[in-house]
C-alpha cells in the first residue's frame, strides 16, 4: 500500500466522551449500537402500549384515530429499523471480529459511519413526531395512502427520507461486514469452520447488500412523486399501484430474513455451549440458511395474496412459501439434536434459546398457514397475521437477541449478568408474550381487522383484547427487570472470567472485556470450534451416542494445538490498531442536514451537501494511523 | 478511498485480494439490484402512457448512438490509464484519464442537450408540433427521467473521481503501488458504461419501435 501524507492530521486517542464519538474500534460501535437499539427499543414499546391501552376495551378514545394511525406506523418501523436490526448490528459488531480471529472489521471508518447514519437516521424518524406529526401509512406505505393529494403533510415525507438514511447505514454495515468475513479471517479458519453465527452474519449482510437498493428505488419515486409531481404512484396518469406492493416486499421479504437469520445464528451459537456438544450438523446447518435466504427472494408475493395476481402467480408463490419451511424445520430439527443427550445447563441464555425454538415454531406454523393462499385470503389484514408476525419476530428475534445479550454481556462488559434477575425476566417475558399475542390468533380468526381505532361491543372480541392488553404490560415489566439487570451488574456485578460458559468459540480465548487489539497473536484455527479443541485436546465432547454428528470430525487436525492468542506472533512486534476519526460523524451529519433541507430549505439542503463532500474528501485524504510527530503539536502518546 | 490499510494485516487477507477491491465490487453487486428495479419499473410502465409525448416522438437515435459511442469509447482511456499507473508511467496515466473524463464530460452534455430538448415543445413554422417533455408529463417522463438522471448522475461521481485522482497525482501521491485507487475508480467506471449498454437498447432502441 502506498505511504500517503495527508492533507489533515490524525490523532492516535482522544479521551472519554470524544473518544466514543470519534472511536472506530467495532467493540465500542457494537456498545454503542446495542445501547440506541434498546433506547428505541423502549420507544417502539411505549409506543405499543398505548396502541394496547386503545385496544383494551371497545370504543375507547385514549387517543386520536390519527394519532393511533401514526403510532403503528411508527411502532413498527421503528421495531424492525431501529430496534432489532441495530440490536443485531450490535451482536455483528462486537462478536463477529473475535469469532473469526481477526482485530477489528475491513473498514472501521466505515462501521463507524454506518453507526452514526443509523443513529441520526432514527432521531431525524422520530423527530417528525415533534415536527407536525409522524408518518401514518403503515410501515408498509402501500401507495397510493402516501401519496401528496391524501397525506399533504410532512409525515410520509420524514418517513421517506429516514428510510434512505437508514438504508444507507445498513448498506454500509453490509458491505463491511461481507468483506470482513471473506477477508480477515485468521489463518486456518476456512469457511466451513467458521462459527454458525458469523456464516448468518455473512447471509444476511449479503441479503442487505441485495435487498435494500430496491427499496431505495421505490423510494425515491414516492419521494420523486411528493416532491417533483411525478407519475410514478398516480393512478389517473395510468400508473399500477401494485408496483409499490412489488417493490416493497422484493425488499420486504428479505427484511424477514434479515431479522431472523442473525437470530438463527445466535442460538447456533447459545444450544452447543450449553448442552457441551458440538452444533448437530453443522453443514446442513449452513447450507439451511443460505437456502432460506436464497428462497426469500423469489416469494415475496405472498404477501399480495389477495391483490388479484391471478391463480398461477398464487400458486407458484405459495408453495414457493410452502417449500421454505424445508430448511427452517431442518434448523429447528438440528437445534433440537443438539440438545439430545447433552448435559444441558438451564442458565438464562440457553432459557431463552429454548423459548425461542418453541415461540419460532409457532409462528412458522401460522407462517404455514399464511403460504396456503385460499385460506389466507380469508387471514388477511387480521389480527391472525399480527399474532403470526409477531411470534417470529418477537418470539423469535427478540427472544434470541436475548439469548445472545445475556450470553455475551460477560465478553461485552467484563460482568455477569444477575442469574436470578435474568431468569425471573424471561418467565416474566414468556408469559407476557403470549399472553399478548396468543389471544390475537382468536382475535383474527373471529375477523378482527388490523390496524383498526377501536371496535364496537358484541363482537366477542371484547375478552382476548383485554388479555392481550395486560399481556403486554407483563411483557413491560419484564423488560424493566431486564433494564435494572443490565444496569445494576454492569456497574457492580460479579466480575466475568473469560471463559464463563465453558464456551466453544474463539471470543472466549480472550480476556473480559477484550483489549483493544483483541488479540495479542492472531490465533491460527485448526477445527471448528476452535478454543473448545485447545482446551479439551482429546475429544473432550461427552460421549452422545448419536453417530453421524458434526462432532465426528473435530479430531481431525487437532494435534498441533498452539495456545490460541498466545505466544509471539513473527514478523509482527506491535499491534497498530486504525486511529479515531470524526469525519464519519461528520459526512453523516452532513447526509441528515440535507434530509432536513429537502423538507425545510433549500440552503440548508445545500450546507447538508456541501458538509457531506467536505467530509467525503477529507474522510479519504486523511491518513489511516496518526501522523509522524511534529505535524500535530498536540498528539498524546499512541 | 482508503489510502493506507487500516488493519496491520490487510496485506495478508484471508483471499490475497485487497479489501477495497472486494467492497467495489459488493458494491457494484448491490448497484445492479438498484438500477435493475429502476429498469424494472420502465419496462412496467412502457407503454402505459395516456398521454404524449411518446418515445417515438421524442427519441433521436442518431444523435444518442454518438454520445453513447463516446461513452464506450471512454472505457477504453480508462483502461490505457490504468495500464499507465501500473507501468508506473504517470503521465501517460494523466494523459488518459483525463481524457476519460472529457468524454464523460461529452457524454453528460449531450444528456443535458437532451433533456434540454426533450423539455422543450416542438414548434414548425409556429405550429406545435409535441408538446415538451417533463417528469410530470406522463409515465414515461417520470421513468424516463428518472433512469436515465440516476445514470447520469452516476456518470458525474464517476468524472468528479477520475478528476480528483488526475488533480491527487500531482502530489506525488499516486505512486505504482496506489494502482489500486485508479483500478476501484476503473471498475465503477466500466459498470456506469455497461449500465448504459442496458439502457440504450432498452429505451432508445427498442422505444422507438412502433
Amino acid at each position: 500500500m502506498t505511504t500517503v501524507t495527508g492533507v489533515r492530521g490524525r490523532r492516535a486517542a482522544y479521551k472519554w466522551w470524544w473518544g466514543w464519538v470519534t472511536t472506530v474500534d467495532h467493540k465500542r460501535i457494537g456498545v454503542l449500537y446495542g445501547v440506541s437499539a434498546i433506547a428505541f427499543l423502549l420507544v417502539g414499546g411505549i409506543e405499543a402500549l398505548v396502541i394496547r391501552l386503545q385496544l383494551a376495551r371497545p370504543e375507547q378514545g385514549v387517543v386520536s384515530p390519527d394519532t393511533y394511525n401514526q403510532l403503528f406506523t411508527m411502532h413498527g418501523t421503528t421495531m424492525i429499523f431501529l430496534a432489532i436490526m441495530p440490536l443485531s448490528a450490535s451482536l455483528f459488531n462486537f462478536i463477529v471480529p473475535l469469532l473469526i480471529g481477526a482485530r477489528d472489521v475491513a473498514f472501521p471508518r466505515l462501521n463507524a459511519f454506518s453507526y452514526w447514519m443509523f443513529a441520526m437516521g432514527g432521531v431525524f424518524l422520530n423527530s417528525s413526531w415533534f415536527l407536525g406529526g409522524a408518518p401514518n401509512a403503515g410501515w408498509f406505505g402501500y401507495a397510493n395512502l402516501t401519496s401528496k393529494a391524501y397525506n399533504p403533510g410532512f409525515g410520509i415525507d420524514f418517513w421517506v427520507l429516514g428510510l434512505l438514511l437508514l438504508g444507507i447505514a445498513s448498506l454500509a454495515a453490509a458491505f463491511n461486514f461481507v468483506i470482513t468475513i471473506i477477508n480477515l479471517r485468521a489463518p486456518g479458519m476456512t469457511f466451513m469452520r467458521m462459527p454458525v453465527f458469523a456464516w448468518m452474519t455473512l447471509v444476511t449482510s449479503i441479503l442487505m447488500v441485495l435487498a435494500f437498493p430496491v427499496i431505495t428505488v421505490a423510494l425515491v419515486e414516492l419521494l420523486f412523486d411528493r416532491k417533483f409531481g411525478t407519475n410514478f404512484f398516480v393512478p389517473a396518469a395510468g400508473a399500477d399501484l401494485v408496483l409499490w406492493q412489488h417493490l416493497f416486499w422484493i425488499f420486504g421479504h428479505p427484511e424477514v430474513y434479515i431479522l431472523i437469520l442473525p437470530a438463527m445464528g445466535v442460538i447456533s451459537e447459545v444450544l452447543p455451549t450449553f448442552s457441551r456438544k458440538p452444533l448437530f450438523g453443522y453443514p446442513v446447518m449452513v447450507i439451511s440458511g443460505i437456502a432460506i435466504a436464497f428462497m426469500g427472494f423469489s416469494v415475496w408475493a405472498h404477501h399480495m395474496f389477495t391483490v388479484g395476481l391471478g391463480p398461477v402467480a398464487n400458486s407458484v408463490f405459495a408453495l414457493g412459501t410452502m417449500t421454505i419451511a424445508v430448511p427452517t424445520g431442518v434448523k429447528v430439527f438440528n437445534w433440537i439434536g443438539t440438545m439430545w443427550g447433552g448435559s444441558v445447563r438451564f442458565q438464562t441464555p440457553m432459557l431463552f434459546a429454548v423459548g425461542f425454538i418453541a415461540m419460532f415454531i409457532i409462528g412458522g406454523l401460522s407462517g404455514v398457514m399464511h403460504a396456503i393462499a385460499p385460506s389466507d385470503a380469508q387471514q388477511q389484514d387480521t389480527y391472525f397475521v399480527v399474532a403470526h408476525l409477531h411470534y417470529v419476530l418477537f418470539g423469535g428475534s427478540i427472544f434470541a437477541l436475548f439469548a445472545g445479550i445475556y450470553y455475551w454481556f460477560p465478553k461485552i462488559t467484563g460482568r455477569m449478568l444477575s442469574e436470578k434477575l435474568g431468569k425471573v425476566h424471561f418467565w416474566i417475558m414468556l408469559v407476557g408474550f403470549n399472553l399478548t399475542f396468543f389471544p390475537m390468533h382468536f382475535l383474527g380468526l373471529e375477523g378482527m381487522p388490523r390496524r383498526i381505532y377501536t371496535y364496537s361491543q358484541g363482537q366477542g372480541w371484547d375478552l382476548w383484547n383485554m388479555v392481550s392488553t395486560v399481556g403486554a404490560f407483563t411483557m413491560a415489566l419484564a423488560i424493566l427487570m431486564f433494564l435494572l439487570n443490565a444496569v445494576r451488574s454492569w456497574r457492580k456485578g460479579e466480575q466475568a472470567p473469560d471463559d464463563p460458559w465453558d464456551g466453544r468459540t474463539l471470543e472466549w480465548s480472550i480476556p473480559s472485556p477484550p483489549p483493544t487489539y483483541n488479540f495479542i497473536a492472531i490465533p491460527t484455527v485448526h477445527s471448528r470450534d476452535a478454543f473448545w479443541e485447545q482446551k479439551y485436546p482429546q475429544g473432550g465432547e461427552i460421549s452422545t451416542g448419536i453417530r453421524g454428528d458434526a462432532g465426528g470430525r473435530h479430531i481431525a487436525g487437532g494435534t498441533a494445538h498452539t495456545a490460541l492468542g498466545q505466544g509471539k506472533e513473527e514478523g509482527h512486534p506491535g499491534v497498530h490498531m486504525p486511529s479515531p476519526s470524526y469525519w464519519p460523524l461528520v459526512v453523516a451529519a452532513g447526509i441528515t442536514l440535507g434530509a432536513y433541507g429537502l423538507l425545510y430549505s433549500l440552503l440548508l439542503a445545500v450546507t447538508g451537501l456541501a458538509v457531506t463532500l467536505v467530509g467525503i474528501y477529507s474522510w479519504s485524504f486523511e491518513p489511516a494511523v496518526k501522523q509522524p510527530k511534529g505535524k500535530l503539536g498536540k498528539d498524546k502518546k499512541e | 478511498m482508503e489510502h493506507v490499510a487500516p488493519i496491520p494485516h490487510a496485506a495478508e487477507t484471508s483471499t490475497g485480494l485487497p479489501s477495497r477491491k472486494l467492497l467495489i465490487w459488493a458494491f457494484l453487486g448491490s448497484e445492479c439490484m438498484f438500477f435493475g428495479s429502476l429498469i424494472a419499473t420502465y419496462l412496467v410502465y412502457q407503454g402505459k402512457s395516456l398521454i404524449g409525448p411518446f418515445p417515438k416522438d421524442v427519441l433521436d437515435i442518431p444523435v444518442t448512438s454518438v454520445s453513447t459511442f463516446v461513452l464506450l469509447t471512454s472505457s477504453l482511456g480508462m483502461v490505457l490509464a490504468y495500464a499507465g499507473i501500473t507501468r508506473g508511467d504517470v503521465w501517460a496515466f494523466r494523459r488518459w484519464i483525463l481524457l476519460t473524463a472529457l468524454l464523460g464530460i461529452t457524454f453528460l452534455g449531450f444528456q443535458a442537450f437532451e433533456f434540454y430538448h426533450f423539455a422543450n415543445p416542438v414548434y414548425e413554422n409556429g405550429e406545435l408540433i409535441r408538446q415538451g417533455l417533463t417528469p410530470r408529463t406522463n409515465l414515461f417522463g417520470s421513468t424516463f427521467f428518472t433512469l436515465t438522471g440516476f445514470h447520469g448522475a452516476h456518470v458525474t461521481v464517476g468524472v468528479i473521481w477520475l478528476l480528483s485522482l488526475f488533480a491527487y497525482s500531482f502530489r506525488g501521491d499516486l505512486t505504482r503501488e496506489g494502482a489500486l485507487n485508479v483500478d476501484l475508480a476503473a471498475l465503477y467506471w466500466h459498470f456506469v458504461d455497461i449500465v448504459w449498454v442496458v439502457i440504450f437498447p432498452v429505451v432508445y432502441l427498442i422505444g422507438v419501435q412502433p
